[in-house]
């Protein structure tokens, strides 16, 4: 079972409708004991970096902690990734989960923001999630702060300077983008972490 | 680089999709599910549905629609038309909406604004505004309740108002224009886009591809928004990309 993982911050019926297509047992739940239990584990994010406080108070976050510790698989979702790295500028109070090294920022003041809408990605061969999809495809994008290029961005887009899209690191897969959003591309995406 | 997104527009009344001429004149196009799977299809990189049903049928197909039209679309999917209350948005939402599009409630109460991004982030808030050039043609006033009612606001300054409050995207129609398929009011859009930092959409008089060349480079849009072409074949969304694409202007392709 993939466990889809409810802090109480947005919407998170896209994200299980898109699996739910791709024929995968799959759960929203804000249970911690739910999450321990799950076979992958999905957190999305939509919102402000703040609202993943409530991981840590709903006791999620020790579940997701634990379960990343024995190797289960682990995609998080916009601000989802955002909260793999050890801070944001968003909420610099409040501390991301440090699974990678960094933190995320503004866009600079040159371009809009939030960044919205479709841009085109720059896949490394190596990537696992983009596996017999493009090597430049466009994804669909909103978000407000991003994630620096470092040592396990495996997708990089364009927007005010180069930012990470795509990060992996053996279990851990995180995308700035919605994959449940970003049409074909996407669901194959997808299909890709649960075939992991 | 971030493209510029082309929108197909699904006017619904009593669940099924129809548009109008300057708000009159409906004639049916078909079912939304079916029209909003097909647009994915052949390019459009979002949907929107607008809901113009009488508010007495609204509620009964509303939601029912919705979720049809939801459960296969894996692209961005906007839904407005009488949504009053975070409940109703929320609704909304768990029927399988990205976004909620506010009009009337949000001029009637602004707060509604951010009460919805505060509980579903900004990037699912779009404020529709429909603009209306004054008789002395020096600003455009916002008009609620599907172009009835005049609300003595200024476009620009009332969008302004709506991004601080937390909008994630302004949907901009030009009531002179829509149906008319004479061109988009760049002079509007470029005003509205050029006063605030999220997205302006652009939408009322799409006609032609060079119309969407037009509001992309001397309208400052973001997106633009159809209806009435898509639906009836007179330009293939491939195709209007394709177009687009020639004259340089960034869009998803292939789509």
């Amino acid at each position: 079972m993939i466990a889809i993982v409810d802090y109480g911050a947005g919407n998170l019926v896209s994200v299980k409708k898109a699996l739910d297509w791709l024929g995968q047992d799959c759960e929203i739940t804000a249970d911690p004991d739910t999450v321990a239990k799950a076979a992958k584990i999905v957190l999305p994010g939509v919102g402000h970096f703040a609202s993943t406080v409530a991981l840590a108070r709903s006791g999620l976050q020790d579940a997701i902690a634990e379960a990343i510790g024995r190797s289960v698989p682990f995609l998080g979702i916009c601000v989802g990734m955002q909260w793999m790295f050890e801070r944001s500028e968003e909420s610099p109070e409040t501390p991301g989960l440090a699974l990678l090294q960094g933190e995320c920022g503004h866009f600079p003041a040159s371009v809009k923001s939030p960044h919205v809408g479709w841009n085109q990605l720059e896949v490394a061969p190596s990537s696992r999630l983009f596996r017999e999809v493009s090597p430049s495809p466009f994804v669909y994008f909103t978000h407000s702060f991003r994630a620096p290029v470092g040592e396990t961005t495996t997708a990089c887009c364009d927007y005010g300077g180069s930012f990470s899209a795509a990060v992996e690191q053996d279990h851990l897969f995180g995308v700035q983008f919605h994959p449940e959003k970003s049409g074909e591309i996407g669901l194959k995406l997808l299909g890709n972490f649960c075939a992991l | 680089m971030l493209t510029k997104r082309i929108i197909a527009c699904l006017d619904v009344d009593n669940g099924r999709v129809v548009k109008g001429i300057q708000f009159l004149n409906l004639q049916d196009a078909g079912d939304p599910a079916a029209l909003a799977k097909a647009h994915s299809e052949s390019g459009a990189d979002e949907i929107v549905l607008l809901d113009i049903s009488a508010a007495h049928q609204r509620r009964a197909t509303l939601l029912d629609t919705v979720r049809r039209a939801a459960a296969q679309l894996f692209i961005p999917f906007t839904v407005g038309g009488g949504i009053r209350t975070l409940e109703e948005a929320a609704a909304v939402f768990s029927a399988g909406a990205d976004k909620i599009s506010i009009n009337s409630a949000a001029l009637a109460d602004p707060s509604l604004i951010t009460c919805i991004a505060a509980r579903f982030g900004s990037q699912a808030v779009v404020v529709a505004v429909d603009a209306k050039r004054r008789a002395d043609s020096s600003h455009w006033e916002a008009f609620t309740h599907g172009g009835r009612t005049p609300s003595g606001r200024d476009a620009v300054e009332w969008a302004r108002e709506a991004e601080s409050r937390g909008a994630g995207e302004i949907l901009l129609t030009s009531m002179n224009r829509d149906g008319t398929a004479s061109g988009f009011d760049c002079e509007l859009t470029r005003a509205v886009a050029d006063s605030v930092r999220i997205p302006v959409i652009a939408s009322g008089g799409a006609g032609q591809a060079k119309h969407f060349v037009e509001v992309f480079g001397a309208g400052h849009a973001d997106a633009a928004l159809a209806a009435s072409i898509f639906h009836y074949g007179y330009s293939r969304i491939a195709d209007l990309k394709q177009e687009l694409g020639s004259h340089g202007i960034p869009v998803r392709w292939p789509c």
